[in-house]
């Protein structure tokens, strides 16, 4: 086989793993769009936070210990102990469902029926205030996040490739991880939302607000759900780029890298929310691999923009979005 | 007092009273909705809620619903005081309702919209579900039986897996009445179940009604503004004019009581 061929299917599989860690972030938009018709600017920063989370608690730090050393004047910075990765993901989770009740308890309750850029202001105001917090809490230096999961070059297919093409394919074995949590969390979400009581009140809620208080449904229950959802899902997404490059400021960036996947999958769909990803991750390397090298590169920070203009022109409610049905 | 048993005409029982209203006053700022109302709803009756529009009947079966609470008077349900409750609260005891506007959720299958009345009788808790075994799955068999059944009762199986966005005004009130029986509710509430309807779908939408009181024995409370219908329908009615109460009795008792004439043919003022 071409050398040609084969580098460029090994940029189509990295591609698409970059794809799945991309529709990680994009499901916790669509999670809480698809509730509440709320754009949640702060999914980001919730990824953020978590990662932030789970590293402190991993490490034993004392929450807000700057703080505390600043006010009292003492000197407290450890707990003195550590806590195994599995645990800390699960406390951290039960942070993520104390912070999705305390949004909805403070903010969105209050909120309800107002236009939708009221409600993706405050979003912004919130992306902005847990950015603060999660640095008073824990610090804001740049964090190295390791919760066991494997990293580094799959050898097995680096040798299987070589033994069958001559030609070794470099697959890190987090994306591999990544792929294989994205796929289950995908394919549970779409159980859940289609054929479980709560789901179908989730989709109930999105749907009309008085209907779903008319069987039974409470608002604030599905509401608070929904935010620990989307919660969970900021905190896999943290994991996996948290571990990848570091728990620091910019992972929150990785939110504005799931504004074209969104367009191209469509705001309402958590399928497509995933093949929007695939599109995106495997588009944007095919496109560096081909024609970046003869512009001059780094195609990566546009291409994923431009994909998603076009498609707003000829489809804009994206690949898997619900049809605009409108009876006059 | 509650009332004896009562066989009507067709066979019918009527039992106690399950609801009372009891001197409800509903404002809004300064205008009142309804003015120091007192009635009662029997278990298994037909009972019509009548009178022009801005009457205030809406306003009374959303303070019923727990979507307006009233400023004055008491609500008991079953024999007991009612305290403030949510819309959703009054749904989980049993209190089912539909609106007049329709309100269904559009972007749904009929199937799925008529699983969500099942809301209630859904127990399984949420780790349960999330990871669907079980518990979970065997209730969702069990509900998606009674389900059907609802569905075939109004005669919608053919529309099952059909959008709500894409049916007609006709079809989606049936719908909505099959969701709401989904709930099993022990009150059915019907917000003008036959307005804007044709005069055929009018007749079913009436031959459904009957068939639900007649087969499960389900309490109903409707609104209707169409005298006509109601006077087929119901057993009996209570007549709003101006938030008040103007008459409240059988049919036949309503349609000869001077006060309900004039609200409804205008008094000449000399």
């Amino acid at each position: 086989m071409p050398d040609q061929l084969l580098f460029g299917m090994e940029v189509v599989l990295n591609g698409l793993m970059a794809g799945v860690l991309y529709a990680l972030v994009a499901l916790g938009f669509v999670l809480i769009y698809k509730a509440s018709g709320i754009f949640n600017y702060a999914q980001g920063v919730m990824a953020l936070f978590a990662a932030m989370t789970l590293v402190g608690i991993m490490e034993g730090n004392v929450p807000f210990s700057h703080l505390i050393n600043a006010v009292f004047g003492t000197q407290v910075h450890h707990f003195g102990w550590q806590v195994p990765g599995i645990a800390a993901v699960a406390l951290t989770m039960i942070v993520m469902v104390a912070l999705a009740w305390v949004v909805n308890q403070l903010i969105f309750r209050h909120l309800v029926n107002q236009a939708p850029i009221i409600l993706f202001m405050a979003t912004i105001g919130l992306a902005y205030f847990l950015e603060g917090f999660g640095d008073v809490m824990w610090g804001s230096d740049i964090k190295k996040l390791d919760v066991g999961l494997p990293q580094g070059l799959n050898t097995v297919i680096d040798d299987l490739t070589y033994g069958l093409f001559g030609y070794g394919f470099f697959i890190d074995n987090l994306d591999i991880v990544a792929t294989v949590v994205a796929a289950l969390l995908v394919g549970s979400l779409v159980v859940f939302a289609q054929y479980s009581k709560q789901g179908r009140a989730m989709r109930a809620v999105a749907d009309d607000h008085q209907a779903a208080l008319s069987v039974g449904v409470s608002l604030n229950f599905i509401w608070v759900m929904v935010w620990s959802l989307a919660g969970f899902v900021a905190l896999v997404a943290g994991i996996m780029w948290g571990t990848k490059s570091g728990v620091q400021f910019s992972l929150s960036l990785i939110a504005l890298k799931a504004l074209p996947v969104l367009m191209l999958g469509g705001f309402t769909s958590i399928p497509g929310a995933i093949v929007g990803g695939l599109i995106i991750g495997v588009g944007e390397k095919l496109f560096e691999f081909s024609v970046g090298t003869m512009v001059g590169g780094a195609t990566e920070n546009w291409f994923a923009y431009v994909l998603a203009l076009i498609f707003l022109v000829f489809r804009p409610q994206g690949l898997f979005g619900e049809k605009i049905i409108e009876r006059v | 007092m509650v009332p004896e048993d009562t066989i009507t005409e067709d066979g019918r029982k009527i039992g106690g009273v399950v609801m009372e209203m009891k001197n409800i006053t509903l404002r809004f700022g300064g205008v009142v909705a309804i003015k120091d109302i007192s009635f009662d709803i029997r278990q298994g009756e037909i009972r019509a809620i009548i009178g022009p529009n801005g009457a205030g009947k809406s306003s009374m079966l959303n303070v019923i619903s727990g979507f307006y609470h009233p400023q004055e008077g008491e609500v008991w349900y079953q024999g007991k005081r009612r305290p403030p409750m949510k819309p959703f609260e009054v749904a989980q005891q049993g209190i089912a309702r539909t609106f007049q506007n329709i309100a269904l959720f559009e972007g749904m299958t009929v199937l799925d919209n008529v699983m969500t009345g099942r809301f209630r009788q859904m127990k399984a808790g949420l780790f349960a579900q999330a990871i669907w075994k079980g518990s979970a799955e065997a209730e969702e068999m069990k509900n998606r039986e009674a389900v059907e059944k609802i569905i075939d009762f109004l005669e919608i199986q053919h529309i099952r897996k059909t959008p709500v966005g894409r049916l007609p005004y006709g079809l989606k009130k049936r719908v909505e009445l099959a969701r709401a029986l989904a709930a099993e509710p022990s009150i059915l509430l019907l917000d003008e179940p036959m307005a804007g309807m044709n005069v055929e779908e009018k007749e079913d939408m009436s031959r459904f009604i009957l068939d639900v009181n007649d087969e499960f024995g389900t309490t109903i409370a409707l609104i209707e503004h169409d005298m006509g219908v109601v006077m087929d329908l119901s057993d009996r009615v209570v007549v709003m004019d101006y938030g008040r109460k103007i008459g409240d009795g059988t049919p036949d008792e309503v349609r000869t009581n001077q006060d309900v004439i004039d609200a409804y043919l205008g008094v000449a003022h000399d």
